[in-house]
């Protein structure tokens, strides 16, 4: 399934970083994305999966270049080898890569939903829009409707169906499918795995640990803004055993068919990172070395872990 | 420190506003009646060394004129605007303290007040108390404590809905300990920056209304006054008359508009970061 | 279908009633007011009337009046000939109010509509280049300028304009709204055009900061919503944007604003056409005023009123029936 030599986008040492103004004058930066990394090779979905507040949905706006003015980009982006400026950027949002957002708050609410989902382009796409539409499960009179008349799972599905339209290589969809019913949200996942196989790619952000191994194949594990762990998605329904990050095993935990043990602590918050490894102050494991240097990124049983110890 | 510097820059800045608009008052309170009596010699006089805004059709001169003018569009304003202030603290929390029967009440009145055009109602009041100062007074402060009255009902019913207010209220203090520890403190600053912020707008309409022939009586050289007679002699191209006075006017009302911005920096840096 | 007509009528029912009861307030207020001057405006009638007046003649115009009658006797007595139609003579003009009335508001609302259109227009137009420039140099220049403009007095620059394009460059006439000595139905369109511009100019000018703030203020909240970064995560450049989503969510609360504003717009021309003796409802009310023309001023007053209602009701059924998502609500 890997062709090393072909990545759609590749990600390494991206932070993002906001100035702020404390006490209405004094100025500070917060770093909410530090040393972030993540590769995506055509015909797979990877996961991003993390708790809120880890950078999930920054890193969507990062790759295409939509941050507030007041935000900082350092680090390397390529998408197809060639490196992302704001300038391709521009030219390849909406086109190459399209975004499915979060919620109905990202649809126009005095615009009809059909003319948002055909979008500026000419020539409109409206009967392409109208067979996705369908095969999402969204009925005929949904175009007239205004994105308020909309039920929740009837936003998402015509949030999905904006990057379906397009012919996009990378689709980054943002937590597409909660709301929906179930087999809506198993058609949106075949479509999504549909484009995958016709060697585009998806990036799939989502907190639900459980959506992303059973339906993608890598997964990258996020915490406080930086990439602990990418593993396959098999290694997930292995177990802890294959996993390599104290952070994932604690999260595989977590769910509810393995234990529902809760990890213990708080993900820091941006302003307040720790020194050393961003995980140390919960990790079981630490040593003195975790306090002190970010752990660089190793290569471990064909996933990438940023631990020390991780085996 | 960088927040201490741009803090000291505004404190400045408005000290040296206050003091430039104190000196324009007093100087024009000081100016004796007769300084301004003008001869016919000196009749319609460009502006010149000895006259910096030149000279009416009366021959009198009208930088002193306008200064004259100035300070008692200012004491007219101050006057006005502190009515009115008064007026909108009083009926505001009244609004919002008072029984929902009350707060309906007096939010139809302001509509009622608001339903009149300010010019229309002014002259109406005006012609009830038989024009000049008085008349021109209550005119001003009657039209605009409208929508600081909504102001401050709508601050003091979020202050109510406050935990320490209900705190309070349960440990058994009175509606007037309430009032006294916990709302007017907040209030005090709001009043003051309210209080401003309507003075541009009664020295304007002042002008206005003079302007009209309803306010002072013609021997008072209120800025309005000053603009209207020019306007009888603007075809024989007497321009300084009409450009220099309303300037002067101008530049006092912006004056003041930044005053009062500045004030609000000063006591509240959130509120005035748009 | 049927519902929609059932809403509206309750609608019109509402603003019935509330526009109704507002004018009666208005009327109590004005009435009250006018009868608590001490300026007697019988002796201004009379004086008014250039001839001698005998006591018994006198006394007979008292009683027309009914100056020795109490208050309420005499406000209900007004309001009586006026739910008929009749709002008295004026002592000025020694007509029928509501004959100058109509007359002189054909004269204001061609000043007053020209001003709110073009004020509405400019207004709209600076407040998107200002939003669309956010914190960059045009958009500080202009936010500079507007509030320089609102703290210009529109009486003042309608002089200054008077001077310099009506004495100076003689671009436009001094006043009136058609040619001295010249009757009434001989003045052309073209006439009553020219004298038209300046005081509308004057007035638009007075009223285009406020609307040009508020639209920029509500174009940067829209640049900030989401559903304009999700458009722009689709490669909608700047203009389109603006095109596609911006003037769309903009245009009606503009729109509401410039209806909500009539009060200002009315205030604004009896200055202007004071400066300018236009012969509108607002340089009637100023005469009125000055000369205890006790009818007149009642009436216009109330008229006033009136058309300051009227443009708040359409703002508010604006919103009502353009925003899709007060429609579905109220149905």
């Amino acid at each position: 399934m890997k062709q090393k030599d072909e990545t759609i986008l590749e990600i390494h040492d991206l932070s993002v970083s906001f100035r702020m103004y404390d006490h209405g004058l004094e100025q500070t930066d917060l770093q909410v994305i530090s040393d972030l990394y993540l590769t995506v090779y055509p015909g797979e979905i990877v996961a991003v999966a993390g708790s809120s507040g880890s950078g999930k949905s920054l890193l969507a706006s990062a790759i295409l270049g939509i941050l507030p003015g007041n935000a900082t980009v350092h680090g390397h982006l390529h998408y197809k080898g060639q490196e992302l400026t704001q300038e391709r950027q521009e030219q390849l949002r909406g086109t190459d890569i399209a975004l499915v957002p979060q919620s109905v708050a990202f649809l126009d609410p005095l615009m009809k939903v059909g003319a948002q989902a055909d979008g500026h382009r000419k020539p409109l796409p409206t009967d392409k829009r109208k067979s996705i539409f369908k095969r999402l499960g969204l009925p005929d009179k949904t175009e007239q409707l205004y994105p308020f008349q909309l039920s929740g799972g009837m936003a998402r599905r015509a949030l999905v169906s904006t990057a379906l339209l397009t012919d996009a290589k990378l689709v980054i969809a943002d937590e597409p499918t909660p709301g929906m019913s179930l087999e809506q949200a198993l058609e949106a996942l075949r479509m999504f795995r549909e484009m995958a196989d016709d060697g585009k790619a998806v990036i799939l952000i989502t907190h639900d640990l459980d959506l992303a191994f059973e339906f993608t194949d890598r997964v990258a594990v996020f915490y406080a803004g930086t990439t602990v762990e990418t593993a396959l998605a098999s290694d997930f329904k292995k177990g802890p055993d294959a996993l390599r990050h104290p952070y994932s095993q604690a999260l595989w935990r977590a769910l509810p068919q393995n234990g529902f043990q809760p990890v213990c602590g708080f993900q820091p918050y941006a302003g307040a990172l720790p020194k050393g490894c961003l995980y140390a102050p919960r990790c079981p494991y630490k040593t003195a070395q975790c306090m002190d240097a970010v752990p660089p990124v190793r290569e471990i049983r064909g996933g990438e872990v940023r631990c020390y110890y991780g085996a | 420190m960088r927040n201490l510097n741009r803090r000291t820059q505004v404190v400045i800045l408005t000290a040296f506003m206050t003091i430039i608009l104190i000196a324009v008052f007093s100087f024009g309170l000081l100016i004796p009646d007769d300084a301004v009596v003008g001869s016919f010699l000196s009749a319609k006089q460009p502006p010149s060394l000895a006259h910096p805004f030149g000279t009416d059709a009366l021959g009198r001169d009208l930088f002193l004129r306008t200064l004259k003018g100035m300070a008692v569009s200012m004491t007219v304003g101050t006057a006005a605007s502190m009515i009115s202030a008064v007026i909108a603290v009083f009926v505001g929390i009244a609004a919002a303290t008072g029984s929902k029967c009350v707060d309906a009440l007096i939010n139809w009145f302001i509509d009622v007040v608001m339903g009149v055009p300010h010019t229309i109602l002014v002259i109406l009041i005006s012609f009830a108390l038989g024009r000049g100062l008085k008349g021109l007074l209550v005119g001003i402060a009657a039209t605009h404590w409208c929508s600081l009255a909504r102001l401050i009902r709508g601050e003091v019913l979020q202050l109510r809905s406050q935990q320490y207010v209900a705190v309070s209220r349960k440990l058994g203090k009175s509606g007037g300990w309430i009032l006294v520890h916990h709302l007017l403190p907040h209030l005090v600053p709001q009043f003051v920056v309210g209080l401003i912020l309507l003075f541009p707008h009664a020295i304007l309409h002042e002008a206005s209304v003079s302007f009209l022939g309803f306010g002072l009586p013609p021997e008072q050289p209120a800025i309005g006054i000053i603009l209207s007679e020019s306007m009888r002699y603007i075809q024989t191209g007497m321009w300084w008359s009409a450009v220099l006075p309303g300037l002067t006017l101008v530049l006092i009302v912006l004056l003041v508009d930044k005053l009062g911005d500045n004030l609000r920096m000063i006591m509240d840096p959130y509120s005035a970061q748009d | 279908m049927k519902r929609t007509t059932r809403r509206l009528i309750h609608i019109f029912a509402t603003y019935g009633i509330r526009i109704i009861t507002l004018l009666l307030a208005v009327s109590v207020i004005t009435f009250v007011l006018v009868s608590v001057s001490p300026i007697d405006p019988v002796r201004q009638y009379i004086m008014g009337l250039g001839t001698a007046v005998s006591p018994e003649q006198r006394t007979q115009i008292e009683e027309y009046w009914g100056v020795n009658e109490p208050l309420v006797e005499r406000y209900v007595g007004w309001m009586s000939e006026l739910v008929k139609g009749n709002m008295g003579e004026s002592a000025i003009y020694r007509r029928p109010v509501a004959d100058i009335i109509g007359e002189r508001f054909v004269n204001s609302l061609a000043l007053m509509l020209c001003a709110w259109v073009l004020s509405g227009v400019i207004g709209f137009f600076i407040g998107c280049v200002m939003g669309m420039y956010q914190d960059r140099l045009p958009d500080k220049i202009l936010k500079k300028v507007c509030y320089i403009i609102s703290s210009i007095p529109t009486f003042w620059l309608g002089l200054v304009f008077l001077l310099v394009f009506s004495v100076w460059l003689k671009w436009f006439p001094i006043g009136f709204s058609g040619p001295i000595g010249v009757l009434d139905k001989d003045i052309t369109v073209w006439e009553k055009l020219h004298h038209l511009i300046l005081p509308a100019f004057t007035l638009a000018f007075m009223s285009f900061a406020n609307i040009a703030l508020h639209t920029r203020q509500k174009l940067v909240d829209v640049l900030n919503s989401e559903y304009v970064l999700f458009a722009r995560a689709r490669g909608e450049r700047k203009w389109t944007i603006l095109r596609r989503h911006g003037l769309r969510n903009i245009l009606l609360p503009a729109l509401t604003l410039q209806f909500a504003s009539f009060a200002e717009l009315f205030g604004g021309s009896v200055m202007a056409e004071n400066v300018f003796s236009y012969p509108g409802l607002g340089s009637a009310a100023a005469a009125a005023g000055l000369n205890s023309d006790v009818p007149l001023l009642l009436g216009v007053t109330l008229f006033s009123a009136l058309f300051v209602a009227i443009g708040n009701m359409i703002a508010n059924l604006l919103y009502g029936i353009i925003d899709p998502q007060i429609q579905e609500v109220g149905g």
